[in-house]
């Protein structure tokens, strides 16, 4: 599926998306890869080996966040793009997506706080054998923003069995010295999950913000090793 | 024409924390006997026929309620035919 070696980006732009542009700012212009929009009225795109499914409010989050962007036009290219091997990271609403889709485990509740939810939290990495961490070490605390109303994950008992079994978790909410427990745990989601992979581990979906976290002047740029991860990943592919 | 009336609602081991603040509205009111409430979503098809039959008309709701209107990792769905 991957066949050319050169990152090159697609950014899906739904009707509500609202972080495509901070994507397209830090893989063009901090990054320097080829990246581009795609439209979710297309049906396919012949150029791009790395998808992202950006934050926002697709559709105006009606019905549940996402449930109505997952019938777009380019989703089924995605659902083969993904099932293929292509890299697909997504991001907050893009995360929702991908749930929706079922190219992710779980689901997306209500904040358990009811709240709407903007503020930097602390992760820590749980694994870096993937596409998407590998460029942090294991265990490092990262800080990142969240912003959210549908950030309390869920996925039961017997899928999060499966979910550690095969290290598919790969973010969890945590504080500044890495504790992880339900006091550091901003929107009730099970075991602290702010990211998850597929079982291939070609697919990414985690809440937290890393496009907007990728210069000192923003207050982090712990996000930037998300990028800079599937950017080596891609590169080393013969 | 058919109305269709779907009620869904989450999973009853999944905690509804619009459900408890609901309840706890209740409280403040003034009324201590309601010991539990569940929040769902109404949702009204109105549906055109084409002679199709009830079973099929049923089979079709089904299909759109898991694919669509419901999430069936996270919730129920139960729905009633109205004839006008």
């Amino acid at each position: 599926m991957l066949k050319s070696s050169k990152p090159y980006f697609g950014i899906l732009v739904f009707p509500g998306t609202n972080c495509e542009m901070d994507c397209f700012y830090v893989l063009n212009n901090i990054l320097k890869v080829n990246c581009k929009y795609i439209w979710h009225q297309e049906t396919k795109d012949d150029d791009v080996n790395a998808i992202i499914i950006p934050g926002g409010f697709s559709y105006g989050d009606y019905l549940r966040s996402g449930a109505v962007a997952k019938f777009s036009p380019i989703m089924s290219f995605v659902r083969d793009f993904a099932l293929n091997g292509g890299l697909v990271l997504g991001i907050c609403n893009g995360f929702q997506i991908l749930l929706e889709e079922n190219l992710l485990p779980g689901a997306m509740l209500r904040n358990n706080t009811l709240k709407f939810i903007c503020k930097y939290v602390n992760l820590k990495v749980e694994d870096i054998n993937n596409p998407f961490t590998s460029n942090y070490k294991k265990n490092q605390i990262l800080k990142m923003p969240i912003r959210h109303n549908e950030g309390n994950y869920y996925i039961d008992k017997e899928g999060l069995k499966k979910l550690k079994e095969n290290n598919q978790i790969l973010l969890r909410y945590c504080d500044e010295n890495g504790i992880v427990n339900s006091s550091t745990n901003p929107n009730g989601s099970v075991e602290n999950i702010a990211g998850i992979c597929n079982e291939k581990r070609n697919v990414f979906g985690l809440m937290p913000h890393p496009e907007a976290c990728c210069e000192k002047i923003l207050g982090s740029d712990d996000g930037i090793n998300i990028f800079k991860s599937m950017i080596e990943y891609i590169s080393k592919l013969q | 024409m058919l109305k269709v009336n779907v009620y869904v609602t989450l999973k009853d081991e999944i905690l509804d924390a619009q459900g408890l603040v609901i309840k706890k509205a209740i409280k403040q009111i003034g009324y201590d006997n309601v010991n539990e409430v569940r929040f769902g979503k109404f949702i009204q098809l109105t549906i055109d026929e084409k002679n199709k039959s009830e079973e099929e008309i049923k089979k079709e709701i089904d299909y759109l309620s898991d694919k669509l209107l419901a999430n069936p990792n996270i919730e129920n769905y139960k729905y009633e035919i109205v004839r006008d």
